[in-house]
């Protein structure tokens, strides 16, 4: 039984190279007719050509207010930050994983202490850098399911990651990284255009 | 009728197959309550085809359209609520039966040799139920399919260089949208269905080369009678175990009709609450959980929270999730007893076990909850418990003290 899949011994080299040269040439061609079904799953050319900049007015955009833009499928948020939120963000450094934003989650412009341009108004991607859900914006402080020592922040309904009001993550928490800025621009005082870092550039 | 019967045997092995897998298979005359889940995990597969059918006849895989014609379902189509809730339910219910299947080859060693290859292709065919679930999950584009899926497709961008491509790959776009709503369905009415039949089908063939094992955990086939050839302590499965069967299947099918008729959502268990709420793409729920079948093991995922040697927190939980699923494919080579059943297996087996349920359990139970520290820390403890199962067991199953196995079945 065993032997019904092997080479039978008598068989002459010839035949063995034309069987293992068959074999061969079936596989590569197997591989071949994979390949445009497995690319055919990438995305397509209109799923690329999607995700133009989107532009905002955040003139009406009291301090404490948060603004929830859709960008690339994914949701952008724009915190006016209140001078006692900025605060806070001295207050929590100890507790962070990445304080000083060292890892390349925001372009370069926004690697300070308030991951920003303007240092009261935050633009970040509102997804967990776990498993992209999109925490919830806890503001108050000390409220009795996040603990005494709470000051405000993002906490994540999914697995319990924490960020703070500059999306830097907590440690000990399963996000590993501070949550993503994304490429902006102001245009004027109170237009911001997000997914751009100037009116011409996509 | 012979003659018809005549006519077809000289074309097809119609007659021998019936007496090779039916009227002549012969299992072991002591199969106990734990021996009725195998048919009813084949009796829910056929419902989960058939009304799945019909479900496709009316349902729209299309991100604009799919949640209003799941309420159009519900609504509109002449007993449509009947055959979703038959669906849904028949989802959850196989879930019970292959998770009492399995614990009862647990119990009775049913994966010992020479059973190995039959128990690796009953893991694959979870695997596939589980993909099935989850693509299932997806289609009415509720919030919890939107974001049950994006947490799903995220663990592919924890993996190394390669995941965001593969993330990519898999969704066809840059992030969850229409296109792998489109896909998915196609997986979840085609491809994996597809699958399931042919492992199905192995599974049964290769149960039938090496019989079934029973409760006592020892083989018929060593036994037979002199002049027949017939296991002395086996019956023929038709008509002794399809009768049999057929009692498991009417107190199953009342179970069943209760809840189809009573409880369709099993209070959010099922069907969840959130999930009557259209996809919001810019927005998570406060509370998500996967259905109660998924928890023990997303529990696990989010237990982890440190840093550990060069690996970040994110990459091990996915890592534990993906083993806690996959280490049952290993208990073959991890037990060491010299018997199966775990009536002769020893006392640190079965505290084994019973610890193992337990913290199954307890991690089902974890998963359902938002995470607070204290929860957390339970399932850390759990998780360590889980696993501790698996990887002492070649350890206490080899120095366990067990009883003489029997001769002969008991009666």
């Amino acid at each position: 039984m065993a032997d019904s899949f092997s080479i039978p011994d008598q068989m002459s080299g010839r035949r063995k190279f034309l069987v293992a040269v068959t074999s061969v040439a079936g596989g590569i061609a197997g591989v071949a007719i994979a390949t445009p079904f497995m690319m055919s799953m990438m995305p397509s050319e209109r799923a690329k050509a999607a995700g133009a900049p989107v532009e905002v007015d955040i003139s009406k955009l009291e301090p404490g207010m948060l603004l929830m833009v859709e960008w690339r499928g994914k949701v952008v948020w724009v915190l006016n930050r209140t001078p006692e939120m900025l605060e806070t963000l001295v207050k929590v450094e100890n507790e962070l994983a990445d304080p000083n934003s060292e890892k390349p989650q925001q372009p370069e412009y926004a690697q300070n202490r308030t991951r920003s341009i303007k240092p009261e108004i935050l633009v970040t991607e509102g997804v967990c850098t776990h498993l992209g859900c999109s925490p919830v914006f806890r503001k108050e402080i000390a409220p009795a399911d996040l603990g005494p020592d709470w000051l405000g922040g993002f906490f994540c309904p999914c697995h319990g990651s924490k960020f703070d009001l500059a999306g830097r993550v907590y440690k000990s928490v399963p996000a590993p990284t501070n949550m993503v800025v994304p490429p902006h621009v102001y245009l004027s005082d109170s237009r911001l255009l997000i997914g751009a870092t100037s009116e011409g550039s996509v | 009728m012979n003659k018809i019967i005549e006519w077809i045997d000289k074309r097809f092995p119609l007659t021998s197959n019936w007496k090779a897998h039916l009227s002549e298979y012969y299992a072991p005359k002591n199969f106990n309550f734990w021996y009725f889940f195998g048919s009813l995990a084949l009796l829910v597969l056929v419902n989960q085809i058939l009304t799945g059918i019909f479900l496709t006849m009316n349902y729209k895989p299309d991100a604009g359209m799919a949640f209003a014609s799941v309420e159009y379902i519900m609504r509109d189509v002449d007993y449509g609520w009947l055959i979703r809730y038959m669906h849904s339910t028949g989802a959850s219910m196989f879930f019970v039966v292959v998770y009492l299947h399995m614990f009862r080859g647990m119990m009775y060693g049913s994966y010992q040799k020479p059973r190995e290859l039959l128990w690796l292709v009953g893991m694959a065919i979870f695997l596939v139920l589980m993909s099935l679930a989850f693509t299932g999950y997806i289609l009415p584009w509720g919030q919890m399919s939107y974001w049950g899926a994006q947490v799903i497709v995220s663990m592919f961008g924890a993996i190394p260089t390669i995941g965001e491509s593969l993330q990519q790959w898999v969704l066809g776009d840059f992030t969850l949208s229409d296109v792998a709503l489109n896909r998915f369905f196609a997986y979840h009415v085609v491809t994996l269905p597809l699958i399931m039949l042919v492992l199905v089908f192995a599974h049964i063939l290769a149960l039938h080369e090496v019989g079934s094992n029973n409760p006592d955990g020892i083989e018929i086939k060593a036994n037979k009678n002199p002049k027949t050839g017939i296991p002395v302590d086996g019956i023929p499965f038709h008509p002794y175990y399809s009768v049999k069967d057929i009692v498991g299947v009417v107190v199953f099918l009342m179970v069943f009709c209760g809840i189809v008729f009573f409880a369709p959502e099993m209070g959010g268990y099922f069907l969840e609450y959130n999930n009557f709420i259209p996809a919001n793409t810019l927005q998570t729920p406060d509370h998500i959980a996967p259905v109660w079948y998924f928890t023990p093991y997303y529990s696990m995922l989010r237990a982890v929270t440190v840093n550990f040697l060069w690996v970040d927190a994110k990459l091990w939980g996915v890592i534990l999730m993906a083993a806690s699923v996959v280490i049952f494919a290993f208990l073959p080579w991890l037990d060491r007893s010299p018997v199966k059943s775990i009536r002769y297996k020893g006392k640190y087996f079965k505290t084994a076990l019973t610890l193992f349920v337990i913290s199954f359990f307890v991690l089902g139970w974890l998963g359902t909850k938002s995470p607070t520290p204290l929860y957390t820390l339970l399932a850390q403890i759990f998780t360590v418990i889980y696993f501790a199962f698996f990887i002492l067991m070649p350890w206490y199953s080899k120095i366990d003290k067990t009883k003489p196995e029997p001769k002969r079945v008991k009666e």
